[in-house]
């Protein structure tokens, strides 16, 4: 059962140095505020895990606080470059960061696989690039046809954070709108923690709307605008203007950093 | 080249990328499906809905299907295409029931680095382990040209983008030519043509080298050449891309402006 804590306490108790997380969400839905949370308790060494590292992990990429990225597509979707990520696999800055990269196909699949409880998932693709001598794939033989597929191990990340539209006060959630691969990434970790826009006393069915229930969850965490400048469908906007911002602050470290300590890392940016 | 614009004043210049886009919209005119990214392949397949093809189902990559986005959204998972759609999906099955069974009919990709024989590299430039320049990475492109059933390329054309030799291979096209894709696997027909803002490419039948087989009015031979950095095969006698009507250009001028 999914206990409703504050954000704080929640990251405090889930997150340890050196876990290997993954903060899900796919252009819609991205938990910013538990991201942040978990820079401003200093949280370090972490294997990162996403389909689509984008504004968010470059922030914290370019803190320093990953050892490790695991994904597959690395860019500040329909603006351009993600440039603390570039300057950290280019430059080694902060410091090195050490990836593994995947197609979202192999990325999903990983996923879907660790929700299942299988060591891996079957599909096709990967054959005939240059990813593959560089990445976690094999290649099986169907056991029925004969026809050659591939297998991606699955993701079981330490840590699973997602963001959600509500919550009722047992902790069970619903999210609406794009689902992305919410729901693997939670089955498929060992803890979670949903936050969310908010707490409501029972949750209403929505169109395409997804419940998690609370007894596959850790815990909730109120986080109001939490998924800022992403958005939370029927409740906040995507910030387009703040993802061409992004593009210009990131370019160049000390601007970064700058920007960092005082709207993120600050104990006023909490509140 | 001009038209004169809907409220007959000045008239206004034909920018290759109106072209180039115009040209990608065209090309959806007998489809179902089509699986887009964002920029000029999401513009293109608004343009084709509004003027070429009202039906043309819009898949895109977050699990949106049937959306009927009214603008050009800036990341494949605005808001708008969400409320639109016919049906949302979670990304496993955008992969695996609709790209990855083959239900899509034509997929738009673009690329930092494309060869002649329509692979494309979306990674790195430079070494892999120590690049010059990281790129996005893979994203849905293996996949999606593996099984969409044919692909589109949309690329600027320079002999950066058209290069002799990838730095890195992210996404089959037509691999080393004849008969590759089948020898992989692939159900999808890979690489149907590449269209740049000069013109036209298309595999040859048999080779699967691309073949300049169109090019935009007013763009010379010589031109496409100096962009691509191999010995660019030529058909005898290449097509001249139909000049935007009136209409086509109106819609695509309207919907950057909304």
């Amino acid at each position: 059962m999914a206990e409703v804590v504050e954000l704080r306490e929640a990251i405090a108790e889930l997150v340890e140095d050196g876990d290997c997380v993954a903060l899900e969400g796919f252009t819609h839905l991205i938990p910013f505020a538990a991201g942040h949370e978990l820079l401003r308790q200093g949280r370090r060494e972490l294997e990162l895990v996403r389909m689509t590292p984008d504004v968010l992990y470059d922030q914290m990429i370019g803190v320093g606080a990953a050892r490790r990225l695991v994904f597959s597509y690395g860019g500040n979707p329909g603006v351009g470059s993600l440039h603390r990520f570039r300057d950290a696999i280019e430059n080694s800055w902060p410091r090195p960061v050490e990836i593994e990269e995947h197609s979202h196909a192999g990325m999903a699949n990983r996923y879907a696989a660790g929700a299942a409880g299988l060591p891996f998932a079957v599909m096709r693709g990967y054959v005939g690039t240059d990813l593959m001598p560089r990445t976690t794939v094999a290649e099986l033989t169907c056991p029925f046809t004969g026809e050659r597929l591939v297998a991606v191990p699955a993701l079981t990340p330490d840590v699973a954070i997602v963001h959600a539209q509500e919550a009722d006060r047992e902790g069970n959630v619903q999210l609406w709108g794009i689902p992305g691969v919410q729901k693997e990434a939670v089955l498929a970790a060992k803890r979670s923690l949903v936050t969310v826009e908010r707490i409501v006393e029972e949750l209403e069915p929505r169109p395409s709307g997804m419940v998690i229930p609370t007894w596959v969850i850790d815990a909730v965490a109120p986080a109001p605008g939490g998924s800022r400048p992403s958005y939370s469908l029927g409740i906040t906007e995507r910030d387009n203007d703040f993802y061409k911002f992004w593009d210009q602050v990131s370019r160049d470290r000390e601007q970064f950093t700058e920007w960092m300590n005082e709207h993120v890392l600050s104990e006023v940016a909490s509140r | 080249m001009s038209v004169h614009s809907r409220d007959g004043t000045r008239p206004k210049e034909i920018t290759p990328a109106e072209v180039q886009t115009i040209a990608a919209a065209r090309r959806l005119a007998g489809a179902r499906t089509v699986f887009i990214g964002v920029g000029r392949p999401s513009t293109a397949a608004i343009v084709a809905r509004m003027v070429h093809n009202p039906q043309l189902v819009l898949v895109y990559e977050s699990g949106t299907i049937g959306a009927k986005p009214f603008h050009v959204p800036l990341s494949i998972g605005d808001g708008e295409l969400a409320q639109t759609a016919d049906l949302i999906v979670s990304v496993p099955e955008m992969f695996n029931y609709w790209i990855g069974a083959g239900r899509i009919d034509v997929a738009f990709l673009g690329a930092a680095q494309i060869d002649r024989h329509a692979n494309l590299n979306s990674t790195v430039i430079g070494d892999y382990a120590y690049p010059k320049t990281r790129l996005p990475g893979a994203g849905g492109a293996p996949e999606i040209a593996a099984s969409c059933g044919e692909v589109i390329v949309i690329a600027p054309h320079s002999s950066r983008t058209f290069v002799e030799r990838l730095d890195f291979c992210t996404t089959v096209g037509h691999g080393d030519g004849p008969r590759a894709r089948e020898r992989l696997g692939f159900s999808g027909a890979g690489p149907t043509a590449v269209i740049t803002d000069l013109g036209v490419l298309e595999p040859h039948p048999e080779s699967k080298e691309l073949v300049l087989t169109c090019i935009h009015d007013g763009v010379e031979v010589e031109q496409v050449r100096e962009a691509t950095g191999w010995e660019l095969q030529v058909a005898q006698q290449p097509a001249i891309t139909e000049p935007p009507s009136d209409e086509e250009l109106a819609a695509l001028r309207e919907l950057i402006n909304r």
